[in-house]
């Protein structure tokens, strides 16, 4: 007989089992529709495998698994996949997920399953893969996909293989009623898993409130060397490192495995699927589940078809809804309220409570922490649960954090003796999500960050760029014209002569620029000569397209480039107008800072007014808006752009004018 | 010289504390070059907790010249995608005190995302110009889309659209950011005895 340690804290609450072990496990049968979701299990959601409208039959996989943490999907019967969509399932969010739904047509047809082999024939990774095909995770409760956790990494020594019977918690009996009827394939199922990872001794651990369960675990051990060990039951003692300090003395480190201390740890549901697919080649297609609470009629286990509805199950054991004011997905203590009862049953599924209303109250109104330290006594984890609650109360996350509040199970032992009833549990559950969230932000922002600078970066190298292509043309026009000097000097050379005059006229712009001619005067010169320019092209044409010339393609295309430039001298001049209202001339170069500087300005104007000047202002800038629009808008009609482009400018005018309405109502509302 | 030395003890133990202080000096430049820390680290712990939206909400041109203004002793309440809990990282950071936001600057949103309607769009790459940190695709005449996944919810290229074609939408809830909210406890007063509950509630 081994000796059974004991770990710190705990609690007894009322055990609420005998109901729903009073009929041996019943077959649910087949419902009508089957709602599979695409993730049922920690890691990476099943990538789907079949088509809508696709026949599929019994135990075909029908998901696969992605990536290493993830787990296959099969179909639990036979019948056509009517849909691939967002549905409903059992989460506390109520939020919908990708589910894989399928419509029965009741032959219940098999499909080719692999050949039946027994297990020591088998090598390590054949078993492995298995496992992994047939698409088993967690069925304690936590979903995590069973081969990851068996794909140990080669070279470790697994002291103690445990096989986890204890199902500390209140109402659940399906591991017990499990181990009563299938105590045979359990056991064969460990033996599986002790072929898989040899570890020096594999145990099974029960608790002593369930004697019937213990007598049949010893009868079908006997003789294999599988030890059956019995503990005094404690809540919650199932946890997976509570159990492995009670059977090994082992304390897993905080934030660590159970591999760290040499232990593998499974749930006996678990072992039981390991044992159908490795010996069967069945994939994990149903499984067992409690339906039980005061609310129902017959509470009991069913076997039910993965996909099934809780409603089926429900009525089956005759539900009352009448009075069952919410309905509990897993135990009293660690399951949550499911949103609707059309939600399907998914791997993890290990118990569907149906309280009445005097059985499991509302929680009464939290009072004042009254620092009693009943909560640290019971903590399970050796935590402080006081302490976490005020970091988590005053959103001192990190404090939490340090106080180990990632070694918290969540197993509600606190809540359940804090005389101020205060939801402990929640607190530490949002305090979780808000540390991870956090640190999904600072990698988002890392991330923004370095994109950020990159575009910085690629700007001023462009800007390097560009500035040194000038730098090169101006050298080499200057060679040119030394060359041309040096060849000819005192005859006018065409040349040289252009390039004086060339240079005349930047002396003069910039001469112009200094003397306070601003941009505007450029911006219209350019126009005033690209439609002189474009004209004149067009004089050409007209008089090539007479004389019926063969240079006509040619004269064409120059003259619609002529043309495309004088729209963009014009788009620059209007921009530049636009641009000039706020009386700021925006800083050329980059666009994205010219951008931000916009923005802010517009901000800094807005802020500190009243919700009057805010419409105004509001339809103040719509209108010039639109007046841009209509005004590119028109440009384009007479550019005789694309038809699309016309189009879309047209539509966006439309548009423009209906929120410049909107705003006008606005304001007139505010004004009255 | 040793005996020169000898004679004049003075003369020894100053020479020797030249020396000293010539080797020493010589360690202490090399492992300045050697170890130097780049930039200003303080402005980089505080780069290290602004959102990197860079949006210039705060007034900044990006969240670095921010972080720089911050560091020479500007406001720390005046980023909004940052909010609260991005002020008051920065109070620790820099202890200084908690201040609420200052409204002046926009309030805190839910993030957003931006979204191109691609139907409408004419190819003119003016958001592409605009957007700060390289999330949207395109090319010139060719239709343009966001990149949701790199996207910072700026805001920054819905102005300068001229087909007003792009939509700031704000990020739905999904089963992966779900997460429990912490129990609330204003409207419950932590002093009502039981039996109150049901008229307090
Ligand atoms: S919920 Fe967490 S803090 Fe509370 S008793 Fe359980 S492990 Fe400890
Ligand atoms: S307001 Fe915040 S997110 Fe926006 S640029 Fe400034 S520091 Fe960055
Ligand atoms: S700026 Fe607007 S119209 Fe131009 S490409 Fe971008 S989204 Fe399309
Ligand atoms: S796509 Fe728009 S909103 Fe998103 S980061 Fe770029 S400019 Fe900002």
């Amino acid at each position: 007989m081994r000796k059974i340690h004991d770990f710190h804290g705990g609690i007894h609450p009322v055990e609420n089992k005998h109901q729903s072990l009073h009929t041996p496990i019943r077959d649910a049968g087949i419902p009508a529709e089957l709602t599979l979701p695409l993730s049922q299990h920690i890691g990476a959601p099943a990538t789907p495998l079949v088509a809508v409208g696709e026949r599929v039959l019994k135990g075909q996989l029908v998901a696969e698994a992605t990536g290493l943490v993830s787990a296959a999907l099969h179909a639990p019967t036979s019948g056509t996949v009517t849909a691939i969509e967002p549905r409903p399932i059992a989460h506390p969010s109520g939020l919908p997920a990708p589910c894989l739904v399928i419509a029965s047509d009741g032959e219940d047809a098999w499909c080719e399953l692999p050949p039946p082999c027994s297990f020591e024939t088998l090598e390590r990774p054949e078993l492995l893969a298995r496992i992994r095909a047939a698409g088993i995770a967690g069925m304690g409760g936590a979903g995590f996909p069973a081969a990851v956790k068996l794909g140990l990494k080669p070279g470790t020594q697994v002291e103690t293989l445990i096989i986890n019977g204890t199902e500390c918690e209140p109402y659940i009996t399906a591991d017990d009623i499990l181990m009563r009827e299938r105590a045979a394939q359990i056991v064969r199922g460990a033996q599986i898993l002790a072929h898989l990872v040899a570890p020096a001794e594999t145990v099974i651990g029960i608790e002593d409130n369930k004697p019937e369960a213990i007598a049949a675990m010893c009868a079908a051990a006997e003789g294999t060397g599988i030890e059956i060990a019995v503990f005094p039951t404690k809540y919650p003692s199932g946890g997976e490192k509570q159990l492995i300090e009670l059977l090994t003395g082992k304390q897993v480190p905080s934030g660590g495995l159970p591999m760290d201390v040499g232990v593998v740890c499974q749930n006996v549901g678990t072992a039981a699927a390991v044992a159908d697919a490795v010996e069967h080649g069945r994939p994990l297609i149903s499984r067992i589940t409690t339906v039980t609470g005061a609310a129902v009629d017959e509470p009991q286990n069913f076997e039910v078809l993965l996909g099934t509805p809780m409603s089926h199950l429900l009525a089956l054991a005759g539900y009352r809804a009448a009075d069952n004011p919410r309905l509990v997905m897993g135990g009293p203590m660690m399951g949550f309220t499911v949103p609707d009862p059309g939600v399907p049953i998914v791997k993890t599924t290990n118990c569907i409570l149906a309280p009445s209303a005097q059985e499991l109250p509302a929680p009464p109104p939290a009072q004042a922490c009254i620092r009693c330290g009943l909560c640290a006594e019971a903590c399970p984890a050796s935590l402080l649960p006081q302490q976490l609650y005020w970091f988590a109360r005053g959103r001192e996350f990190e404090k939490a954090e340090a106080h180990n509040l990632f070694d918290c199970i969540e197993c509600g032992a606190c809540s359940y003796v804090c005389p101020s009833n205060i939801p402990l549990v929640q607190y530490y559950r949002a305090a979780k999500a808000e540390v991870l969230q956090m640190r999904r932000d600072a990698q988002k922002a890392e991330h923004s960050r370095q994109r950020f600078e990159a575009r910085q970066e690629r700007l001023e190298r462009e800007e390097a760029e560009k500035e040194a292509r000038r730098a090169a043309r101006k050298q080499a026009a200057e060679e040119k014209a030394r060359r041309a000097a040096d060849a000819g000097s005192g005859e006018a050379d065409p040349v040289q002569a252009a390039i004086e005059r060339a240079q005349a006229r930047k002396a003069a712009q910039a001469a112009g620029a200094a003397s306070e001619e601003n941009p505007l005067q450029k911006l219209e010169k350019t126009v005033v000569t690209t439609r002189e320019r474009l004209e004149k092209a067009e004089a050409k044409l007209a008089q090539a397209r007479s004389e019926g010339a063969d240079h006509i393609a040619a004269l064409e295309t120059g003259v619609e480039k002529t043309r495309a430039k004088l729209a963009a001298a014009e788009q620059a001049l209007q921009d530049y107008q636009a641009q000039q209202t706020p009386a700021e001339p925006a800083p050329a170069g980059d666009a994205a800072q010219a951008a931000i500087q916009k923005a802010m300005a517009a901000r800094a104007a807005q802020a500190n007014k009243s919700p009057l000047e805010k419409a105004r202002d509001n339809l103040e800038k719509l209108e010039a808006r639109l007046a841009k629009s209509e005004a590119r808008l028109a440009e384009s009609r007479a550019a005789g752009e694309e038809e699309k482009i016309v189009e879309a400018l047209a539509s966006s005018v439309e548009r423009l004018q209906e929120k410049v309405a909107a705003a006008r109502a606005e304001l007139a509302a505010e004004e009255s | 010289m040793i005996e020169l030395l000898v004679q004049h003890p003075l003369l020894a133990a100053l020479l020797a504390l030249v020396g000293l202080g010539a080797v020493f000096g010589a360690l202490l430049g090399y492992a300045a070059v050697r170890f130097r820390t780049e930039g200003n680290p303080i402005v980089e712990q505080i780069n290290a907790i602004l959102p990197q939206t860079q949006c210039g909400q705060c007034g900044h041109p990006g969240c670095r010249p921010y972080a720089e203004a911050i560091a020479a002793g500007e406001d720390i309440n005046k980023c909004p995608p940052g909010g609260q809990a991005g002020i008051e990282a920065l109070a620790q950071l820099l202890d200084r005190e908690v201040v609420p936001l200052d409204d002046e600057h926009g309030e805190e949103k839910v993030p957003q995302v931006a979204f191109i309607r691609e139907d409408e769009c004419i190819g003119c790459t003016k958001c592409i110009q605009a957007c700060p940190v390289d999330a949207i695709l395109g090319a010139a005449k060719h239709m343009h889309t966001v990149i949701a996944s790199e996207c910072t919810g700026c805001d920054l290229c819905v102005e300068p659209c001229p087909v007003d074609c792009i939509d700031m939408i704000p990020q739905a809830q999904t089963l992966q950011t779900w997460h429990w909210e912490l129990p609330d406890t204003s409207n419950r007063g932590a002093d009502i005895i039981a039996t109150d509950a049901g008229e307090a509630a």
